[in-house]
């Protein structure tokens, strides 16, 4: 890891002095989950490290207007067992719950989550974020068998690593940017972003920004979050599926469908949900829907199989939403 | 001479008892100290620059920017420009300096330029290889042509299993302390007598003068019985120094890079039988790879060795990647994988219960009774004949059940091992050897042992291990430790018994061989009221204590312990044929190991390697990547281990009977994470209904294979 001045601020104000201009100037420290890996593999070697924990402002869970609002520093835990997500936002606990080491949640924290880098193995061995080599990128015929199925078309080819994020996109959340010179609400939907190049990140979120709030709107939905695990333990999902219905009696008014883990941002499927409007949840609406969902999918060499899995995770998604309550 | 040979089984008081680890306390509180965590003052910090590249030449190495970092102390070029590198991971060169950061940083000053030469790190398709194949010579028994032609029926299929680590907990490394011309050694390693001689060797040192100490380690798997190159690296670096001690442990992915991992098997198998089951033949083209060396053909066809009609192919390949070493059974999971799972499709071809089928051939291996009776008792606690299903007839949910078998063997016996036992005139004993307990419960039978033979409680006896000052022992492995210490270790403590009652027999009016130990008491053999305590008899000693040594004589090891073992293994399985996941519910082990001293580490030992079978069943595989050469997963994310949950309910039968047990203590390390993998594989084909060919049975190969594609 390399040496770096490390500060400790109170305020919000505080800590977007500290903040840079530039990548590479200052990073965010909030549970260090991932940012401390980042730093032991070089990775990351800003000069400055701004702790972000010991502000109070970006912690607690509660009702603001029509919105829960959730703090940046809230952990996946807190998030978890806090009993209003449990009652309107079971598909933010379900996939809360996914991430599923106790010490990890106890430390990771909602607004860590949505700005955590990509696992991409190409990345995490140094090859760069988009894995470049002699102008092209080594994941098409590389090594490839948990990258994207979508939003493949180059140059990025990893996928998206939260899984808070595709829930919140469906529940149609925003989060709040603060800088020095102000602060602006962003869609999580367009907080996720494909990098172009390699010196671009893959969130909206600008090096002298601080993501302060979460907020997701308290209007009525049935939603779930379904991810197909390979193991109980600690482990990252080979696909997912967030979805938020407005009901309409028994059936849909609106559906939101966004996956998981399979694109490198969160990817609304927008033909599922044309699939399901004005349709009641049955395991056959649920499987038009999920094959709508994959339709457009683009496995390369090694991945053809999560096509299949972003599929029963949709349908999954769906008949446990269904089952579920507002 | 006196009479070595294990009390009888009815009359013996501590060995045999479900006894808990001795150490268990010190582990779990933390309180035991591994190599790892050691921390003087004044400790340095070492680190190892490795190569970046699958095969290059060094062309030039500059440290002098690292030299110059305040807090560095010593720089030592490993591989000098000229050097040829063949994988990922190579020791370029070692820094120590004051904290570990530093000792980072520094090697990241140090400018090494390669020249990048082409590599091969991928044998799973041999067809892709290109020259770096290296047949074997054909091996032929009998006249396969003719069985095959004459043969009821032919199975064919293709099989494999991939490069795997062994994932120690604990990394390799050690802290070396120079005192004047002597060094203090702390390794982490499974052979504390012998692995300061081979530090002395790559020094060219007197090995007296190396104290090696070591009292935990954490996980070896056969992966840690040399000096290795960072051992040697971390005794040069303390002279550069100032004489400080050094400590250079490997970080994680240079220790799943170049610390050892277990070799690959893929398989053409073919097989020919009888309408009634009955192998009749045997054909397989096998290739294997264990880094640059190649790979070795697994023992195939296993156990059933006696096939009257073979013939056997192989190609070694090599491929740029860190050598191979040691890995719990050597070779043995790849045979009964290969084997196994050929046989289990014999058995679908057949529309056979594969119990059956294995019964019936079990006169081709060469311990039939055993495999048959184990075959029994295994059905009867998986209750399999009520509940098995010919492959693929498995309901019509999507989440399918099955059941799957495999088998073992293993050889076992007792290493070299000496061992002392001194008594002293105030009733203290201690029990001394330089053996190691890997966590197996190496402490806990040595004691129990002791504690039989003096009928003394556990609690009365001081045992020392880890240490090179006390009588050797060997190195742990090939599940030889056990029959080696508890060997030396009942002739140790016999020995000085028998010295004991020399002592005390006079006070007792009788000879000493009239005198037994029993419940605290030196007494007439069945006559309690002629008795001395311990403390008594031991005072008749005077000023003198006793100090007898034992050896295990392994050219005749007088029935104290012998080798040869057999088990099988089974598995019960779900499998979402949606998702292509894998879940274990069950999981039994029913295994033969003569005599059992404790069988709670002894099915504690069952239980571990079940657990690291269905990880290797489920999820490890060594990834790498063609285009840069590099091992992808060299971490604990991506390379996956089970967890709790992930491993289901497993249940041990250890056979224990007079019978085996007559046949003293045979080690039990490695034959139960034999036939884990295999098993496994059998019981997703029979869940299915086809087979999953290669391991580990992820998502990606379950769902191929339901779908009809080559994984
Ligand atoms: C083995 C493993 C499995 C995992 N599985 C999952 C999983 O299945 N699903 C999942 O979603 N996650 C998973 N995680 C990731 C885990 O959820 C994240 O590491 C954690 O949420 C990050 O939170 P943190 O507070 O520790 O962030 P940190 O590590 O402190 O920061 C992460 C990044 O975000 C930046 N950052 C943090 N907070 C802010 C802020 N408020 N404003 C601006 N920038 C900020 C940091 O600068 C840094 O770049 C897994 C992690 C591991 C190691």
């Amino acid at each position: 890891m390399q040496a770096f001045e490390y500060a400790n601020p109170a305020t919000i104000q505080e800590a977007v002095a500290l903040l840079g201009s530039r990548w590479g100037e200052a990073d965010v420290l909030a549970g260090g989950t991932d940012q401390i890996s980042l730093m032991k593999e070089y990775l990351h070697t800003p000069q400055r490290v701004v702790n972000i924990k010991n502000i109070k402002e970006l912690g607690g869970i509660h009702r603001a207007g029509g919105n829960l609002r959730i703090g940046a520093t809230v952990t996946l835990d807190e998030l978890m067992e806090n009993a209003e997500v449990r009652r309107a936002f079971p598909s933010l606990h379900q996939a809360a719950e996914g991430v599923s080491s106790p010490q990890i949640r106890n430390m990771g924290t909602v607004g860590g989550d949505l700005c955590q880098r990509p696992r991409c193995w190409y990345y995490r061995n140094g090859c760069g974020l988009l894995a470049m080599k002699d102008g092209r990128s080594l994941v098409p015929d590389g090594e490839n068998k948990y990258h994207a199925i979508f939003g493949n078309s180059g140059p990025a080819y990893f996928v998206s690593a939260s899984s808070l994020g595709p829930a919140l996109v469906a529940l149609g959340a925003k989060v709040k940017l603060v800088s020095a010179s102000g602060s602006r609400e962003v869609a999580v939907e367009k907080f996720f972003v494909t990098p172009q190049n390699e010196q671009s990140r893959e969130i909206a979120l600008l090096p002298n920004e601080l993501l302060t709030e979460i907020l997701v709107p308290l209007a009525p939905t049935h939603n779930a979050t379904y991810e197909v695990r390979q193991k109980e333990a600690l482990d990252w999902p080979l696909a997912a599926a967030s979805v938020a219905l407005k009901m309409k009696g028994s059936t849909v008014a609106s559906a939101r469908v966004v996956l998981g883990h399979v694109a490198p941002t969160p990817w609304p499927a927008a033909q599922a949900d044309q699939a399901l409007a004005g349709k009641a949840i049955t395991a056959e609406t649920a499987e038009e829907a999920a094959k709508a969902a994959v339709a457009g999918a683009t496995p390369l060499s090694q991945n053809g199989y999560k096509v299949q899995l972003a599929r029963v995770a949709v349908k999954r998604a769906l008949l446990q939403a269904a089952r579920g309550r507002a | 001479m006196p009479n070595y040979a294990w009390p009888p089984m009815p009359s013996r008081k501590v060995m045999g008892k479900p006894t808990k680890r001795l150490d268990g306390p010190q582990k779990a509180s933390g309180k035991a100290k591994y190599s790892s965590d050691l921390n003087q003052p004044g400790l340095l910090f070492a680190t190892i620059l490795s190569c970046p590249h699958a095969h290059a030449r060094v062309t030039s190495i500059d440290t002098s920017e690292a030299e110059r970092l305040p807090g560095v102390t010593a720089v030592r070029v490993i591989s000098p420009a000229g050097t040829e590198v063949q994988w990922e991971g190579t020791e370029i060169a070692a820094v120590a300096a004051t904290s570990e950061e530093i000792a980072k940083d520094a090697i990241r000053k140090i400018k090494v330029r390669y020249e990048v030469l082409p590599h091969v790190v991928k044998e799973d398709d041999l067809s892709r290889v290109g020259n770096r194949a290296k047949a074997a010579g054909e091996q032929v028994t009998g006249d396969p042509d003719k069985a095959f032609q004459e043969a009821d029926v032919t199975v064919e299929g293709h099989y494999g299993i991939p490069v795997i680590n062994h994932c120690c907990l604990e990394p390799h490394g050690q802290v070396v302390e120079w005192n004047g011309d002597h060094i203090n050694f702390y390794p982490s390693t499974q052979n504390v007598s012998g692995i300061g001689g081979d530090l002395a060797k790559s020094l060219t040192f007197n090995p007296a003068n190396i104290h090696t100490r070591m009292q935990y380690v954490g996980g070896g798997f056969g992966s840690k019985f040399a000096a290795d190159r960072w051992g040697v690296e971390c005794a040069h670096l303390p002279k550069m120094s100032g004489g400080k001690p050094v400590k250079l442990f490997l970080d994680r992915a240079t220790e799943m890079q170049i610390a050892g991992n277990r070799p690959s098997a893929f398989a053409k198998i073919k097989v020919g039988a009888k309408r009634d089951g009955s192998i009749v033949a045997w054909e397989s083209e096998s290739w294997a790879t264990g880094g640059m060396g190649g790979g070795g053909m697994p023992p195939i066809p296993y156990v059933f060795t006696e096939i009257p009609n073979k013939r056997l192919r192989h190609s070694a390949v090599a491929v740029n990647a860190g050598p191979v070493r040691a890995w719990r059974a050597p070779n043995h999971p790849q045979a009964s994988f290969l084997t196994c799972s050929a046989l289990e499709d014999l058995a679908a071809k057949l529309k056979m219960d594969p119990v059956d089928l294995f019964d019936k051939n079990a006169g081709l291996t060469a311990r039939a009774e055993v495999y048959r009776a184990q075959l029994k008792k295994g059905a009867e606690i998986m209750d399999w004949k009520r509940r098995w299903h010919p492959r693929g007839e498995s309901g019509s949910g999507p989440v399918k059940q099955g059941m799957g078998l495999a088998i073992n063997t293993w050889g076992g016996g007792g290493h070299a091992s000496q061992c002392r036992c001194n008594i002293h005139p105030d009733g203290t004993v201690e029990v001394e050897l330089c053996s190691q307990d890997l966590g197996t419960g190496t402490r806990t039978i040595i004691t129990m042992v002791a504690a039989e033979t003096l009928g003394l409680p556990l609690g009365a006896i001081t045992l020392k291990i880890g240490d090179s000052v006390l009588p050797p022992s060997g190195g742990s492995g090939g599940s030889t430790t056990v029959g080696g210490v508890s060997s030396s270790t009942r002739k140790a403590t016999v020995n000085a018994l028998g010295k004991l009652f020399a002592a005390v027999a006079p006070s007792l009016g009788a000879q000493p061989d009239q005198l037994e130990a029993v419940d605290g008491r030196i007494q007439v053999k069945g006559n309690s009221a002629k008795s001395l305590t311990w403390q008594a008899a031991c005072r008749k000693l005077g000023a003198n204590k006793i100090s007898e040594m034992g050896v295990n004589d392994q050219r005749n090891p007088q029935g104290l312990n012998s080798s040869g073992v057999g088990g099988i293994q089974m598995a019960d399985v779900s499998v979402d044929t949606e998702t292509g996941i894998v879940k274990i519910n069950k999981f039994v082990a029913v295994q033969d190991c003569g005599l059992i001293i404790n069988p709670k580490t002894a099915e504690s030992q069952i239980f571990g390697a079940a657990i690291m079978g269905i990880c290797g069943a489920l999820f490890e595989e060594r990834i790498m990547d063609v285009q840069t050469g590099k091992e992808l997963n060299a971490d604990m994310e991506f390379y996956k281990l089970a967890g709790i949950a992930d491993i289901g309910d497993i249940v041990v039968h250890l056979d224990i009977t007079p019978e085996h047990d007559k046949r003293g203590v045979v080690g039990l390390g490695e034959p139960p994470v034999i036939g884990v993998i295999a098993s496994i594989g059998n019981a997703v084909a029979n869940a299915v209904g086809v087979r999953v060919p290669r391991a580990p049975f992820t998502p990606d190969r379950v769902l191929a294979a339901l779908e009809g594609r080559n994984s």
